[in-house]
């Protein structure tokens, strides 16, 4: 896949990550906004009062349904058809893109008005739209914002999240011809009058999806500034992208859903406008398109399911909740991913998409695995153990690092005998006479450079923990007193409870 | 009631300190610890890294280790989090993976230990300090410790406790991501440390040495008096002092 425009900047994550971290702008801005997200998204959940009982009937939901993914896509594509929506099925990007631009040539259209969608960053429809003269024009705020920039989004519900005010003032004010004041109202402003005539003259409207309900065929959009729905009830024409995963069974688990996903996402108890649109405009219906077609993608989704370590990734619902609480996000922004989808959720979705370990072979490594992805992912996706999936199939597949696999198969071996580890003990406080001073080591040269360019190193001391432990053993010995009786029963039972296979519960399993 | 020290090899090599406190601390209640010194890492780094054919070479060092014990501590949530994916480890070697699921099943966070075994939340100790407090992102969130270090601390006499700001932020330690990705890493623990400054504790405790390790570097690179220490440090100079 080609990187998506606006993704320059170095062919690393590394590279990329420097390139950000040196942009105060940038940091600022991703902190600022990931903040209040999160904090709202706390707050959310506090007021909801039963969170964890609801992430888990989120979870069920979504578990159940990509088990059956085939059965809930016949239904939903019955129904779609049975209410008049011309139905297409797009294995790849590619076949996604032709099938767009057929329709927008059947159409002699001019102008596409879009709202915002991700499977659509995936297909770089806007490019391919242009390519045969056809205007898009992206009409959420954040995603007009990085199209005039010429970018991609940064982040999955908040495309410009990397810019302040006042970047955004200067590109609007050169859209706008004249100079625009740094106010969010005037910004907006400006944006809702623009955007107003794009609306009444375009010939197609074309949206993403964020639950498809099987048992209507009906198709489900969430949004704050109600362009999609202009999007969806202006233009003669509408066109849906969906991916394949975006099926519920029922509009009883979209109660789910929408308790979950604008809580998560914004920390909104509901978006602004949540519309459910099932077929075209019918006769008695005063507005709504005449005719309605839905690009159900794939795109590598499905190489996923019937992968145990993976197809769990398909339950995503495309909060962005992850890429508020991490932490390297926060410091790096959506662009140092290199891919559509940033955060934890890209850094193991665009891997997986492709089956293509050795070309993103590094966004994996872009975590420090802290887990604080699964813990604010309402469904619960263990992207932290993905991660480690893709790292060990790289590794399997043979493009590891050369050092770091000779490095690790040494680590092995040293490590698989307690007398080799104490060799290597003696041979590093050998080695630390040259570089350690007053218990510290602060030379940037090799395996250090990284580490101590930032922090100083404790050296060894005198005697490891091994090496004190038989004259602590026979102090300790000594002076022993006996364990109270209570102490020694709790202990028994806890051993009773494990052996009779109940578990004593404690840690995760 | 056999009870055996999972040292891990940080604080063998580097803090044996912190061993020390935990099995002196220990014994004052009766618990003599066992060393079994087959003991290696619990290939952690190997396994993070992908290389799951060399962490299970360490794997089994450990679940041979301590295969005829009752309960297994160690100083560090990570690594006894380590132990609790032996059994994914060897899923596919039947034998293997029952090994590894009878040793999650005894293994324990020394807090965990002392609270939820022991029954212990006081351990009589008095240190007249400001202390802050880092959460570790695999003892807190991966196995769930969160209250027993609190109930601890909160029980010793004349410890003020100010909260971190950003607690549960990683710290930016991650392993060989530290190395790997070392200028995203050096972003977080600089912010790591800049929230620490804030609170003006004399003291940062924790439940890892790796993260303390970290956050502790980079306060001595950025010469800040902050003393770092393992909870279980702090708890028996308070029990020595009290």
């Amino acid at each position: 896949m080609s990187h998506a425009p606006g993704h320059s900047g170095g062919a690393t994550v590394k590279a990329r990550a420097e390139l950000a971290l040196n942009n105060e702008f940038l940091r600022k801005a991703v902190k600022f906004t990931t903040e209040r997200l999160k904090n709202g998204k706390l707050k959310a959940m506090e007021d909801h009062g039963n969170w964890e009982e609801w992430r888990e009937r989120g979870r069920q939901i979504r578990l159940h349904t990509i088990a059956h993914l085939d059965y809930y896509l016949n239904q939903f594509v019955d129904n779609a058809r049975a209410n008049g929506v011309h139905v297409h099925f797009a294995d790849t990007a590619q076949d996604a893109v032709t099938i767009s631009l057929a329709i927008a040539e059947r159409k002699s259209a001019k102008s596409v008005v879009k709202s915002k969608s991700m499977v659509s960053e995936e297909l770089h429809l806007n490019q391919a739209l242009e390519s045969i003269g056809v205007e898009a024009i992206e009409t959420d705020l954040g995603e007009y914002i990085i199209q005039l920039a010429g970018e991609a989004p940064s982040h999955i519900i908040i495309p410009a999240i990397h810019k302040n005010r006042y970047q955004i003032a200067d590109l609007l004010s050169e859209d706008a011809g004249e100079k625009l004041e740094a106010d969010t109202k005037v910004l907006a402003g400006y944006v809702r009058r623009r955007l107003r005539a794009k609306f009444l003259e375009a010939d197609i409207g074309m949206t993403g999806c964020n639950f498809a309900i099987a048992e209507t065929g009906s198709m489900v959009l969430f949004e704050n500034e109600g362009n999609a729905r202009m999007v969806t009830t202006l233009p003669k024409t509408q066109i849906t992208l969906m991916g394949m995963e975006r099926i519920i069974p029922s509009w009883a688990d979209l109660e789910v859903m929408a308790t979950l996903l604008p809580r998560s996402a914004t920390g909104q108890k509901l978006t602004m406008y949540m519309s459910g649109i099932t077929g075209p405009r019918r006769s008695e219906d005063a507005d709504g398109p005449d005719e309605m077609h839905i690009i159900i993608v794939d795109n590598g989704r499905s190489l996923q399911l019937g992968d145990p370590e993976f197809q769990e990734l398909l339950n995503c619902i495309r909060c962005g909740a992850c890429l508020n609480a991490c932490p390297v996000y926060r410091h790096i922004g959506g662009h140092a991913y290199g891919g559509t989808y940033s955060g934890p959720i890209g850094a193991v979705l665009t891997p997986s998409l492709q089956k293509n370990i050795a070309e993103w072979d590094d966004i994996a490594n872009a975590s420090s695995l802290c887990g604080a992805c699964y813990e604010a992912c309402p469904v619960k996706i263990p992207l932290h153990e993905m991660l480690v999936y893709l790292r060990r199939r790289k590794v399997e597949a043979g493009h590891g690092n050369k050092v770091e696999g000779a490095g690790m198969m040494g680590f092995g071996a040293l490590l698989s005998k307690s007398g080799r580890f104490k060799t290597v003990l003696k041979l590093g406080k050998l080695g630390q006479k040259f570089v350690a001073r007053n218990g510290e080591i602060r030379l940037k040269v090799g395996p250090l450079k990284g580490w101590n360019t930032y922090r100083v190193t404790p050296s060894l001391p005198k005697k490891s923990f091994r090496e004190q432990w038989g004259t602590m053993d026979a102090e300790i010995r000594e002076g022993l007193k006996e364990m109270a009786p209570e102490m020694k029963q709790r202990m028994e039972q806890i051993v009773k409870d494990r052996t009779k296979g109940g578990g004593n519960g404690h840690g995760h399993s | 009631m056999k009870v055996s020290l999972f040292i891990t090899c940080l604080s063998d090599a580097i803090y044996p300190r912190v061993g020390e406190a935990m099995v002196r601390l220990l014994a004052r209640y009766g618990v003599k610890l066992e060393f079994p010194n087959v003991q290696t890492c619990c290939g952690q780094p190997a396994f993070n890294s992908g290389y799951w054919k060399e962490a299970r070479t360490t794997a089994k060092t450990i679940i041979e280790a301590f295969e005829d014990c009752d309960f297994v501590i160690s100083p560090s949530g990570s690594c006894t989090g380590m132990i609790h994916h032996y059994p994914k480890l060897f899923e596919d070697d039947a034998v293997m993976h029952e090994r590894a699921l009878r040793l999650q099943s005894k293994s324990y966070e020394f807090t965990q230990f002392l609270v939820q075994v022991l029954g212990v939340t006081d351990v009589g100790a008095t240190f007249p300090h400001k202390v802050t407090y880092h959460p570790s992102c695999h003892g807190s969130r991966l196995l769930g410790v969160k209250d027993e270090p609190m109930a601890l601390m909160s029980n010793v006499k004349g410890l003020e406790f100010v909260p971190l700001p950003y607690a549960d932020d990683c710290c930016g330690f991650g392993g060989t991501f530290a190395v790997k990705m070392s200028d995203i890493s050096g972003a977080m623990v600089t912010e790591k440390v800049d929230h620490v400054k804030e609170t003006e504790a004399e003291v940062l405790v924790g439940l890892d040495m790796a993260c303390l390790m970290n956050i502790g570097g980079n306060l001595r690179y950025r010469n800040e008096p902050v003393r770092v220490m393992h909870l279980a440090e702090l708890l028996y100079e308070g029990v020595k002092q009290a």
